[in-house]
């Protein structure tokens, strides 16, 4: 599936375009932890309960917010192992490459991306978590196997430090 | 530097097991969480205090779609491995940067630069690579092939280790 950007779509149909833009700026932070979180964001940007909980649902249904619950720093939990593996696929098979490395449970991630010659030759991207670098490794060479991916160049970068790990912030600063 | 894994008993356990998706968007949702693990809507909140204060959590809320919530780039440079922390800093200190990783390759940091729109993206790319005076590898997304960021915890792998 190809995404198409839908930036500036945070204007329903109804309501006001100010008081929805702030109430994502907010919720990129988290929601409060208060018995009734929607209530106290409500009376932060000066909405209703019931439209902040609409506005989350329609969000929800079209696909901008991709899940809503508890957002894990692996890390901290020792899954320490961070692979990004990246593939030198042929074009006209990368979308079915991608499509099976997605279903793969150790798989969290699978994007393609443009090469850029000379330095860059790799069109395809997953990343895999494990406790340790031996386990991720280790579930890279069952899944090279069991998908056949034996032929496909492909290069393991591990990451050695996390100079940052956080959510998006993608509101305008200063929009609310 | 990673928390106890000891210190999370069974609920806490179960809290992030369950509830990596699924929060309900409901007037009382850490009620509705509570019920379905047979506690209290304050222990829930409690727990959830905790988690976030021990660091286990980033925060209780949506994730945002990259792709629909604005524009972002996965940008890669390749700097001198004894400047790498401080082209880090650099980069940290940019606008919109929210990941940022030093890995095993020539291109050692690893960034994703977001911005609320297209030329606003650009415009920071641009002047973070000024600022660095190293070429960025520009790498946009062209097509997703999965969208479901939350991993299952192998505790037992974790208590094993």
């Amino acid at each position: 599936m190809t995404l198409t950007p839908i930036a500036l779509d945070t204007r329903p149909a109804s309501g006001n375009p100010d008081a929805h833009r702030h109430l994502r700026a907010l919720l990129e932070q988290g929601l409060p932890l208060t018995p009734r979180p929607w209530r106290t964001l409500a009376e932060q940007v000066g909405m209703a309960e019931e439209g902040v909980m609409a506005c989350v649902r329609r969000w929800q249904a079209e696909g901008l917010i991709k899940r809503l619950g508890l957002v894990v720093r692996h890390r901290r939990l020792g899954i320490q192992a961070n692979a990004m593996v990246v593939w030198d696929v042929p074009d006209e098979g990368v979308a079915l490459v991608g499509r099976r490395l997605a279903r793969e449970t150790a798989v969290t991630l699978c994007y393609r991306r443009p090469r850029r010659l000379p330095d860059w030759p790799y069109n395809l991207f997953c990343m895999i978590h494990g406790t340790r670098r031996e386990r991720v490794l280790a579930d890279l060479a069952a899944i090279v196997e069991r998908l056949g991916l034996d032929d496909l160049e492909h290069r393991v970068l591990f990451s050695t430090h996390a100079y940052r790990q956080c959510g998006g912030r993608y509101v305008r600063e200063g929009a609310a | 530097m990673h928390c106890q894994i000891q210190d999370l008993d069974a609920l806490d356990r179960r809290l992030i097991d369950s509830y990596q998706r699924g929060l309900p968007v409901c007037p009382r949702p850490f009620l509705r969480v509570a019920e379905r693990l047979d506690t209290s809507e304050a222990e829930v909140i409690a727990r959830l205090e905790r988690l976030q204060s021990l660091g286990v959590l980033s925060r209780v809320g949506p994730v945002f779609d990259h792709a629909r919530a604005g524009a972002s780039l996965l940008a890669a440079v390749a700097v001198p491995k004894v400047e790498r922390d401080a082209f880090a800093e650099l980069i940290n200190a940019a606008p919109g940067v929210n990941h940022n990783y030093a890995r095993e390759h020539d291109y050692n940091l690893w960034f994703v630069m977001t911005a609320p729109d297209a030329p606003e993206l650009e415009a920071r790319l641009g002047a973070l690579e000024a600022r660095l005076g190293v070429p960025l590898l520009r790498l946009p997304m062209l097509e997703s092939f999965h969208i479901d960021l939350s991993f299952p915890i192998p505790w037992a792998e974790l208590e094993s280790t």
